[in-house]
């Protein structure tokens, strides 16, 4: 089928169909980007174009300068650098010990990951544990250590782990290795490939994390919250266009800084997306085999 | 689902020696369980609490010493004002969101599978995935810029007055299901194509030499080879019916459409932590759960009496 090589009316047909569905994807992205490069002013004359009609740096001038985006922008930085490091360290550890026939508790301790995967406490006694019983509200560490582990990617790591030929570790503790040195010596820089997936899902995942912040740390606001902040506030201003003047004489509209913020909150995806979308994808169909 | 595979290696008997032996192997992996059971077990334990009254004061008493309502909160969750609105709000967003999602997954990974351009196959696929990426909060912010009153969408109809994000209507649940389906049907294809790149090649030559066109094909060839997937996720989605995320609705959501956006997960959260009672939120997410688990069991079973492969 694939060695075909004439075009039918057909192939026509799809081409102009995915032309169409491309435009949809795309076409909202590079409005957003269009208005954030656009002079204020000009954008109230109508938001519907992906060419700057009058270029300027200004929205994004005064995100930083006088909206303090700085602060929620380290803090998301921050935030994603050490949720990922900790959490493949942490994921990759436990998956090694997981895929340890051997080891006394595999099958329990397995079980004991897994149930949690299908049944949880939910909203409330989560938030009743974080916020009264361990007091870990408005702390770093509360966007770190509830979400440290994800027992999903615990389980493709440890088919990937079960998956490396047996010898390389019986080798390994001949030559006097004990468990904690082959995790880290072999099994480690072997599991590059899986390693990548699992960060890859667990950054994006910090990156765009937004009800921890909501529920548990509106004090250490992230990119996600201000975003979500900004846009509350812009709905109020148009609602009433009461601020409308005051914002005119500072040359920034509501609708001009909330398309800024938006582009700072996408632009790390979109920067890092062509390159790592193949780990993206290999994470996908690994999980989808092995189910 | 896997299958438990049997293990040759007799497995060695509980022993302190044994213990030493392993230690490192428990030093690696004692301390995630011990962070399991604090933020996993220990809220499945605060179930206790939908069968209590509790309020910021009782949450510090011990679970012994809280008053006891039995199904009390069970009760007023189920004639709150709000509960049969949202409730109807759930359970249609979820089997719509189900229904397109399902369908346009299936149809993109059709459209993808027939086009014979592998350049731009690939990046038609790269492209559509990329939203699948991006935030919620984002999502929102894009979609109210472009599908409010006055939004880019209704500039581009010539200023037609659709109100997609501005009448308290069920037209809210379609335009949250139409955006879902715009974020994830990229990221749902893939493995549909994936089960209809395993379809073997020689089905599809055979049709042809019966003289079978490009949609028989698809019809009679790709769309039973992938049947079995489609059966696999229509299940654990039922699973989830009644979890509709609070975040997506909360965001796209403003207050004139609130009472078509509200859904079980947030309607937790507003009478739990919004209005301090604890053990009615935890009533209604627990219910939410429990129903889950139930409707597992019976799209389970469905399957499994039409012949299809069962899940668990």
């Amino acid at each position: 089928m694939k060695l075909e090589s004439k075009k039918t009316a057909f192939d026509y047909i799809l081409l102009a169909g995915f032309c169409v569905l491309i435009v949809i994807t795309v076409y909202p992205f590079l409005n957003v980007l269009a208005i954030s490069l656009n002079d204020p002013m000009d954008t109230m004359r109508g938001i519907n174009f992906v060419i700057p009609r009058v270029f300027t740096l200004s929205n994004y001038q005064y995100i930083f300068s006088e909206n303090n985006m700085l602060q929620p922008l380290i803090l998301s930085v921050v935030r994603t650098l050490v949720g990922t490091g900790l959490g493949v360290i942490c994921t990759s550890m436990l998956a090694y010990v997981l895929s340890r026939k051997d080891f006394y508790f595999n099958k329990s301790f397995t079980i004991i990951f897994i149930v949690t995967m299908y049944v949880s406490g939910g909203m409330i006694p989560e938030y009743l544990l974080i916020m009264r019983t361990l007091r870990m509200g408005q702390n770093f560490w509360v966007y770190i250590i509830p979400g440290l582990i994800w027992v999903y990617n615990v389980i493709l790591m440890r088919s990937f782990i079960e998956g490396m030929p047996m010898a390389l570790q019986e080798a390994a503790k001949i030559d006097g290795a004990n468990d904690f040195v082959i995790w880290y010596k072999i099994i480690l820089p072997l599991c590059k490939p899986v390693l990548a997936t699992v960060a890859l899902f667990v950054a994006v995942g910090q990156w765009n994390s937004f009800m921890d912040t909501y529920l548990y740390a509106r004090e250490l606001p992230t990119l996600q919250y201000v975003l979500y902040e900004v846009m509350q506030s812009a709905e109020i201003k148009m609602d009433t266009h009461a601020a409308s003047m005051g914002l005119v004489q500072n040359t920034v509209s509501p609708m001009s800084v909330r398309m800024a913020v938006t582009v700072v909150a996408t632009l790390p995806i979109l920067i890092v997306y062509p390159f790592l979308q193949k780990y993206f994808v290999g994470g996908m169909t690994l999980g989808a085999v092995k189910d | 689902m896997k299958k438990p595979k049997k293990n040759p290696a007799t497995k060695e008997k509980f022993s302190w020696e044994l213990m030493y032996k392993q230690r490192f192997l428990l030093m690696m992996s004692v301390p995630f369980l011990i962070w399991l059971i604090i933020f996993k077990y220990i809220p499945l334990w605060g179930w206790t609490m939908a069968f209590q009254e509790v309020t910021p004061k009782t949450f510090a008493m011990s679970v012994w010493e809280r008053p006891f309502v039995g199904f009390g909160n069970f009760v007023t969750a189920f004639t709150d004002r709000l509960f049969a609105q949202t409730m109807m709000n759930t359970i249609f967003i979820s089997i719509l969101g189900i229904g397109l999602g399902t369908a346009g997954a299936i149809l993109f990974a059709l459209m993808l599978n027939e086009i014979r351009m592998q350049k731009f196959k690939k990046f038609t696929q790269t492209v559509s995935y990329l939203p699948h990426f991006v935030s919620w909060v984002i999502i929102a912010s894009i979609a109210k810029m472009f599908l409010n009153d006055g939004g880019a969408l209704e500039t581009m109809l010539g200023g037609a007055r659709l109100h997609l994000m501005s009448s308290n209507s069920p037209m809210f649940w379609i335009v949250v299901c139409l955006i879902n389906v715009w974020k994830e049907v990229g990221w749902d294809a893939i493995i549909y194509l994936s089960a209809m790149a395993g379809i073997d090649q020689g089905i599809y030559e055979a049709a042809k030499v019966d003289g079978a066109n490009r949609f028989q094909q698809i019809w009679h060839i790709t769309l039973p080879g992938v049947k079995p997937t489609a059966i696999v996720l229509l299940i654990m989605s039922i699973g989830s019916a009644l979890n509709v995320g609070m975040e997506r609705q909360m965001l796209l959501s403003n207050g004139i459409v609130q009472d078509h956006a509200m859904v079980l997960s947030w309607f937790a959260y507003v009478r739990g932590i919004g209005s301090n009672n604890y053990g009615l939120g935890t009533a209604i997410g627990m219910f939410q759960s429990v129903v889950g688990i139930i409707l597992l069991f019976i799209a389970n079973k469905i399957a499994g009496m039409f012949g299809e492969d069962k899940l668990v």
